[in-house]
């Protein structure tokens, strides 16, 4: 099995752009817009000059904004990795992206919801609506696979593309199914990530529907008592992941080391998240001096991960991927292990688990360690 | 005979399939009626089509899901087929010893429920997202937040037939099916798993995303004459025809499925893929991203052009995707192409989209075992730039030892397998 390491990292959120930006505020409040969607507060992502990583207006039109969050950390992923500028290696460099789906036009389902309630015939008059009032290339900023497929255009990434679906847990087994594709050497070298727009009626309406968001001011995670709840992130991470070899074949430093990756799905019942945790850390052997949780503060779950990781990491400096971005949902375990491997790389930390367990399912951890 | 490949992994056996299409529930009934050249197309009566371009496709009509949605029947779909191929392989139905790699539809809320919601909000005047999130948090709606999330057929899929580990829900677009199909043979190939359940469903014909597809002129607009309107290669084909349909291997290291005695139905030889920067839509004019899918599967397998008997095509009707398919296989093909037999499910099921790569798979598979090829039906007007044998109407007997099935998708997403009877050299 060769070992598998970190060598480029390109994320975005609240907090900025790039991965200095992002360790800083690992001490610090994020960035919350508590009036666009009242009364959700949302983390918005910061502004963001998309030609530096989208140069063509063609292809930024061609999106909505999780794609172009996602394509702009895609490319300061492959600029800190030394890749951008290689067509070669980009030619044969695989991509696994982690996504949910697009975005809608929310005028268009309003005057359309609006207009369905006096139709005669409700049926005909959407579909002559829908005719008339959908942009045709929304549905390609809609299609999960579409953000890969933007990836490949604007940075010519073009080996095998993939998009894993599954909400948090997707995030962990795209960076699992990587490192066990660089391991065994069925491949050298890719580029994974997601990105997430929170800042959408659509996907808070989902996830309102469930109960599951946080409609106070802002808290910490660990805070949000007995209701708890989460604030979505707009966020975007890629990371490039290569095998030793390659790396120091083309010259490239690595960040860091990825150790190992557990996942699993337990049924969901109070203690089972817990436990969960505890056997994930047992496969990855881990013995961290930093945690790196996706905690999303909802209710129950946060409390059975601040438990675990007491007996899992007693000692150990936590920080939670939401206090910094949000829950940026499939990106929400790419940006865990990006703060981990910076931590690791800058030398404040040398084992880091990075846990990622899902608001209503999944749970995995992954263990980042010294290059 | 080895149980690895020439470059030493497991050999990876097929020992279980299920399928249904709108050609009828299971691998028999939709072989029967694809090998008699028979059409699932028809008029769409699940919703009015007044206004629509397109009021024809493959859907399945026969399968009731409450509420009636495409999740739902995608989920359906996923079950029939997952339990028809687990059944068949003879492993436990609860207690599957390995992992579930499942292509899904992207899935989004629908117009019902969207509807529903702003019944519910009160709001008389202008209905915005304002007054639908209103709604949301009275709690009613709660089981929609599960219904429409891309894990949750995956989760229920994964719940029912006891499959290990962390399921994995993907999409590749058109190419979905192909792509668990190759999770899953990468997966047992490294060592990882001695079995995978790989799935691709698709129960998603409902009137946004056949509109959306039509905004984009990717649809056959012959209504008049449903059954002849999926033409692929004719030189009159104007779009693809939506069809539904599901579809499961169990793939098994076959050491250890020869191990328990099972019944090996063929074996996935090889797998490959390349990704295309050229467009959203449309395929590098010089084919050269297919042309290395082609390759890169056919090297996989470790056989050469010349052992190919039979090419599964994606064949889809649309104007750009058989003449591009064509040019590929031309090209790694060479000459023999213009005796090569090549043909499309699709002409009879129409475009199963996340479902194509795994039905299709299973119909290459079942050319394999009885030595029949589907026919290519509603070849009337051959195209010129497409000088291919292509099956045309009738179902042939040919003996096929290999065969390549292809499935191309939006996103620049290629891939191609190849399937053995037996491994090469055995």
């Amino acid at each position: 099995m060769r070992d598998v390491v970190i060598t480029g990292i390109g994320i975005v959120s609240c907090a900025g752009e790039g991965l200095d930006v992002h360790l800083s505020a690992l001490s610090g409040t994020p960035n919350t817009d508590s009036e666009t969607f009242a009364p959700f507060p949302v983390h918005p992502v910061a502004a963001l000059e998309w030609d530096r990583q989208i140069p063509k207006k063609s292809d930024q039109r061609q999106m909505e904004a999780w794609q172009k969050l996602g394509c702009y950390a895609a490319g300061l992923a492959l600029d800190s990795a030394g890749a951008k500028e290689d067509a070669d290696l980009k030619g044969r460099m695989q991509l696994i992206v982690s996504a949910g789906g697009g975005e809608r036009d929310y005028a268009v389902d309003g005057q359309i919801l609006t207009g369905l309630r006096g139709a005669e015939n409700p049926g005909v008059f959407l579909n002559e609506r829908l005719m008339g009032d959908l942009r045709p290339t929304l549905f390609l900023a809609q299609l999960s696979n579409l953000l890969a497929g933007n990836i490949s255009i604007v940075h010519g990434v073009t080996g095998g593309s993939r998009t894993f679906m599954g909400e948090e847990s997707s995030g962990v087994d795209a960076i699992r199914i990587a490192k066990e594709r660089i391991a065994s050497g069925q491949d050298d070298i890719f580029l994974v990530g997601g990105a997430y727009n929170a800042e959408r009626p659509d996907v808070l309406l989902i996830y309102e529907m469930g109960s599951f968001l946080w409609k106070k001011p802002y808290a910490p995670v660990w805070s949000r008592g007995p209701e708890g709840g989460m604030i979505l992130g707009s966020a975007a991470c890629f990371l490039v992941l290569e095998s030793r070899e390659h790396a120091e074949k083309r010259g490239a430093k690595p960040l860091a080391a990825l150790a190992g990756i557990a996942s699993d799905r337990s049924r969901r019942e109070p203690g089972s998240v817990e436990q969960s945790l505890h056997n994930l850390s047992k496969q990855l052997g881990a013995k961290p001096d930093v945690v790196i949780s996706g905690a999303t503060g909802v209710k129950g779950i946060t409390e059975e991960e601040q438990a675990a990781l007491k007996d899992i990491a007693p000692g150990a400096a936590v920080h939670a991927t939401g206090d910094v971005i949000g829950h940026a949902m499939e990106a929400q375990a790419p940006a865990g292990v990006a703060l981990a491997a910076g931590l690791i790389a800058t030398g404040k930390a040398s084992d880091a688990l990075v846990t990622s367990v899902g608001h209503w399912r999944g749970e995995g951890a992954l263990r980042v360690t010294k290059a | 005979m080895a149980l690895r490949d020439k470059q030493g992994r497991p050999l990876v056996a097929v020992t279980g399939m299920g399928v249904v299409t709108s050609l009828g529930q299971g691998k028999d009934a939709t072989w029967a009626a694809l090998t008699a050249g028979k059409s699932g197309i028809h008029r769409i009566n699940r919703f009015p089509t007044e206004g629509l371009r397109t009021t024809i496709a493959g859907t399945i009509d026969f399968i009731d899901v409450e509420p009636f949605c495409a999740p739902m029947l995608s989920e359906r779909l996923a079950m029939m087929a997952a339990e028809e191929a687990v059944g068949q392989s003879g492993l436990a139905q609860t207690e599957f010893p390995g992992a579930l790699f499942i292509a899904v539809p992207p899935v989004e809320m629908e117009w019902p429920q969207r509807e529903a919601l702003a019944k519910a909000s009160g709001q008389d005047g202008d209905v915005t997202y304002k007054d639908l999130l209103k709604a949301a948090a009275t709690g009613e709606f709660k089981k929609w937040h599960d219904l429409f999330i891309f894990g949750t057929v995956a989760d229920r899929v994964a719940d029912k037939f006891g499959t290990k580990g962390s399921p994995i829900s993907l999409s590749t677009a058109c190419s979905s099916g192909a792509t668990a199909i190759q999770l899953g043979v990468e997966a047992i190939r490294r060592g990882e798993t001695d079995a995978a359940l790989c799935i691709g469903t698709d129960g998603s014909v409902n009137p946004e995303s056949l509109i959306r597809f039509s905004l984009l002129s990717a649809l056959s607009t012959q209504n008049e004459n449903p059954e002849g309107a999926s033409k692929p290669f004719s030189k009159n084909r104007d779009g693809f025809v939506m069809g539904e349909g599901g579809a499961a291997l169990v793939l098994e290291n076959a050491e250890s499925a020869k191990a328990r005695g099972a019944k090996i139905l063929g074996y996935v030889l090889g797998c490959g893929e390349k990704g295309d920067n050229f467009h959203r839509t449309r395929s590098s004019p010089d084919g050269s991203p297919a042309i290395a899918a082609l390759k890169q599967a056919l090297d996989d397998a470790g056989v050469t052009p010349d052992d190919i008997d039979y090419i599964n095509a994606h064949g889809t009707s649309t104007p750009e995707n058989d003449k591009m398919e064509a040019m590929s296989c031309t090209a790694v093909l060479g000459e023999r192409m213009a005796r090569l037999p090549i043909s499309s499910n699709k002409s009879m099921i129409g475009h199963t989209l996340t479902a194509a790569g795994a039905v299709e798979a299973v119909m290459s598979l079942l050319t394999l075992s009885t030595g029949r090829i589907p026919p290519t039906i509603n070849y009337q007007v051959p195209d010129p730039a497409i000088p291919l044998d292509v099956v045309p109407n009738v179902a042939r007997d040919a003996n096929v030892k290999y065969v390549l099935s292809n499935s191309f998708g939006f996103g620049g997403q290629n891939t191609c397998l190849v399937f053995g009877a037996e491994p090469k050299g055995a």
